[in-house]
């Protein structure tokens, strides 16, 4: 079952290479965090209430429910076009998608090491890789930040995959962060929108050595 | 007592936040400063001791926090000044001193945690805390600087977190799950070399963004020159070493396995391509906080070509990172007055400085002497060592090459500096000048002597405090 969720979750990185409009990326981010929680929620030995509501927070209301909505609110408050702009047509996008994840299979098949879980590790690297490859080719700043979740995400399949538990303070203080960075983000992401006229990555190229 | 002051910072920098009164504001940065100092001599006088789990008072906490303690008073002093003189808003003005208090506090703790993790948090509220510094002014110039810095802190900070999990995968083959420095040179003889490696790498490359170290030092060149000048020698010289120790730390732990040499490697290459990067923009930036800051990145390099030589360049890069600090914030302090003479930040529209503010301007003359490590400066003693250090690994090559780029560093800082200096600005109107008071130089004329009085004649404890901070690493 687990598998079959890891394996949607990288069908949703091949969706999201091909998809034109920002809303579709919004709602795969939102799925993504759907699939996640379940993720979790299978691998979870034991169901202790606290964990759970810590998982909870961090996959369904926060990655699946705040920040799709943040992201849809600065699309509509500060009037970005509904198309993502690629600076590669969807094709390339798509066979250089395949690729990363060919590539991390490869990868992870030189591993030997039973303290790591394959699928999880594969299904982590080209997230991570396919986060900044969005990141790279897309003109809108927006995507940039979408980008980012989805590296978050991949992060997050990570720490999955080593499964090792970190102090409960600690972990709060990262999941704190993260949150923190995507809020400063959308906040800044709000200004660009107010003082630019188009809120995409040519306009900032006013900062120059002389 | 950590406790007390976290939360005490804490409580006073949300105070701020919310504050919109200009005495009350200033009152509650004097008692930050006092809790900060009987904070830094609480540690000093508690060497050794662990508080609160996470935060331990080591040797290199120490110093860097002493380094913090004294540039953060003449910081304050300029912010203070800065504000008045710009007649901020009260909206500002409160978000500018309460983020102010919050960074100051973050790397303080970062500096103190025995916990990757740990510094790993405060690591990314200085990201936070610097984002509404460098926001300061509100205009197209500084939302850029800020969008890049806090989105490239970002990626960065996600970067050292991919290397802590990795870090942990290879600490589970000790049979260990505790990522404290302290817990893993225990185990370093046990930890799995490929994932150390991999959480080598991207730990090493996020702090990079922190200490401006290639690759990523970009975002930082942007945040220097568009924050405040006092923020700026806040970025340009404590944050910097936060960067240094989160790298430092785990450096220690890679020294004592198989894997030195390869680390060696890495550290090396990495800080010699910085300071061939530095000396390439040196040679053409026209803006001079710009140029201040690539300054910085060239000294990071030094410094960590010292570590990767070792021997006494261990020694020599903690001295050079401590006594940077000291020239290059009050480098910064001094820009704030250059600004405010000329109005500009472009080489082409400065000049003639000793006519119009001489104090500023012999201040400038020795901030460049002591950071292009001229005697009598005391980086000349810190940066001579790590030349020695490099010389008796027999990296002659490396050293001569790093020597000729350090020529063509001096010669560029040299030739925009003495135009600053002497050259009258064309077309420029100094019918209304303003006159610098000189004793808004005064704070930047001791930091300047400190920097070469511990360089040249350094206290018996200094020493010897130095010398127990690097004492973990092989020699």
């Amino acid at each position: 079952m687990i598998h079959v969720l890891l394996i949607t979750f990288i069908i949703t990185l091949f969706y999201m290479a091909i998809a034109n409009r920002l809303m579709t990326y919004i709602k795969v981010l939102a799925l993504q965090g759907v699939l996640l929680f379940f993720v979790v929620f299978i691998q979870l030995s034991e169901i202790n209430t606290l964990n759970l509501v810590l998982i909870l927070l961090e996959t369904i209301v926060f990655k699946s429910l705040a920040v799709p909505i943040f992201l849809g609110y600065l699309l509509k408050r500060n009037n970005i076009t509904r198309e993502a702009e690629p600076f590669l047509p969807n094709f390339v996008s798509l066979v250089i998608t395949t690729f990363i994840v060919v590539i991390t299979i490869l990868i992870s098949n030189t591993i030997k090491d039973d303290n790591l879980d394959k699928i999880f590790f594969v299904v982590a690297l080209s997230t991570l890789f396919f986060g900044l490859y969005l990141i790279a080719t897309r003109r809108k700043i927006i995507t940039h930040v979408m980008g980012y979740m989805v590296i978050e995400n991949g992060v997050f399949v990570l720490s999955l995959a080593i499964g090792n538990e970190m102090p409960m303070l600690v972990n709060l203080g990262i999941m704190l962060d993260i949150f923190a960075s995507v809020l400063i983000l959308g906040i800044f992401l709000n200004k660009i929108g107010d003082v630019f006229k188009d809120v995409d990555v040519d306009q900032l190229s006013n900062l120059k050595d002389y | 007592m950590i406790g007390i002051y976290l939360l005490g910072a804490l409580t006073i920098a949300i105070t701020l936040f919310f504050s919109r009164n200009k005495l009350v504001e200033y009152s509650l940065v004097g008692v930050f400063l006092g809790l900060q100092t009987i904070f830094t001599v609480h540690t000093c006088m508690h060497n050794g001791i662990t508080e609160l789990v996470y935060f331990t008072y080591d040797s290199l906490g120490i110093l860097l926090l002493v380094t913090l303690n004294i540039v953060s008073i003449p910081a304050a002093i300029h912010s203070y000044i800065y504000i008045e003189t710009h007649k901020e808003n009260p909206q500002t003005r409160a978000i500018y001193l309460s983020s102010f208090v919050l960074i100051l506090m973050a790397i303080s703790a970062g500096y103190l945690s025995n916990h990757i993790a740990v510094t790993w948090i405060f690591t990314e509220i200085t990201t936070l805390a610097a984002s509404a510094l460098i926001y300061h002014h509100r205009n197209k110039l500084a939302l850029e600087g800020t969008w890049k810095y806090v989105f490239i802190c970002a990626i960065s900070i996600t970067f050292i977190f991919i290397g802590i999990l990795f870090l942990s995968l290879s600490l589970q083959h000790a049979g260990s799950d505790d990522l404290s420095f302290k817990n893993l040179l225990a185990k370093s003889g046990q930890l799995n070399p490929i994932w150390l490696r991999m959480a080598f790498l991207f730990i090493f490359t996020g702090f990079t963004a922190k200490l401006g170290l290639v690759p990523m030092f970009t975002a930082g060149i942007d945040a220097k020159d568009t924050a405040p000048a006092p923020a700026g020698a806040l970025l340009a010289s404590v944050l910097m070493n936060l960067g240094f120790v989160g790298i430092f730390r785990f450096y220690v732990v890679v020294a004592n396995t198989p894997l030195l040499h390869w680390a060696q490697l890495v550290v090396g290459s990495a800080a010699f391509l910085s300071l061939f990067v530095a000396t390439v923009y040196m040679m053409k930036v026209k803006n001079i906080k710009r140029m201040l800051a690539y300054s910085g990145i060239e000294h990071m390099g030094i410094v960590m070509l010292g570590i990767a030589a070792g021997g006494i360049g261990y020694y020599a890069a903690v001295l050079h990172i401590i006594l940077h600090a000291f020239v290059k914030s009050s480098l910064f302090f001094q820009f704030n007055q250059l600004y405010r003479v000329f109005q500009n930040k472009s080489i082409y529209h400065v000049g003639n400085y000793f006519k119009y503010n001489p104090t500023g301007a012999i201040v400038l003359l020795l901030g460049f002497i002591s950071t292009t490590a001229m005697p009598p400066s005391g980086l000349f003693v810190s940066e001579f060592l790590i030349f020695k250090s490099l010389f008796d690994v027999g990296q002659i090559v490396l050293l001569i090459a790093v020597l000729l780029l350090l020529t063509m560093i001096i010669w560029s800082f040299g030739k925009n500096i003495f135009k600053v200096l002497f050259v009258p600005a064309v077309g420029f109107d100094d019918s209304n000048v303003e006159k610098i008071s000189p004793w808004e130089s005064v704070s930047q004329f001791v930091l300047l002597a400190t920097a070469v009085y511990l360089g040249l004649n350094p206290p018996a404890i200094f020493v010897q405090m130095l010398q127990e901070s690097v004492s973990l690493l092989p020699l």
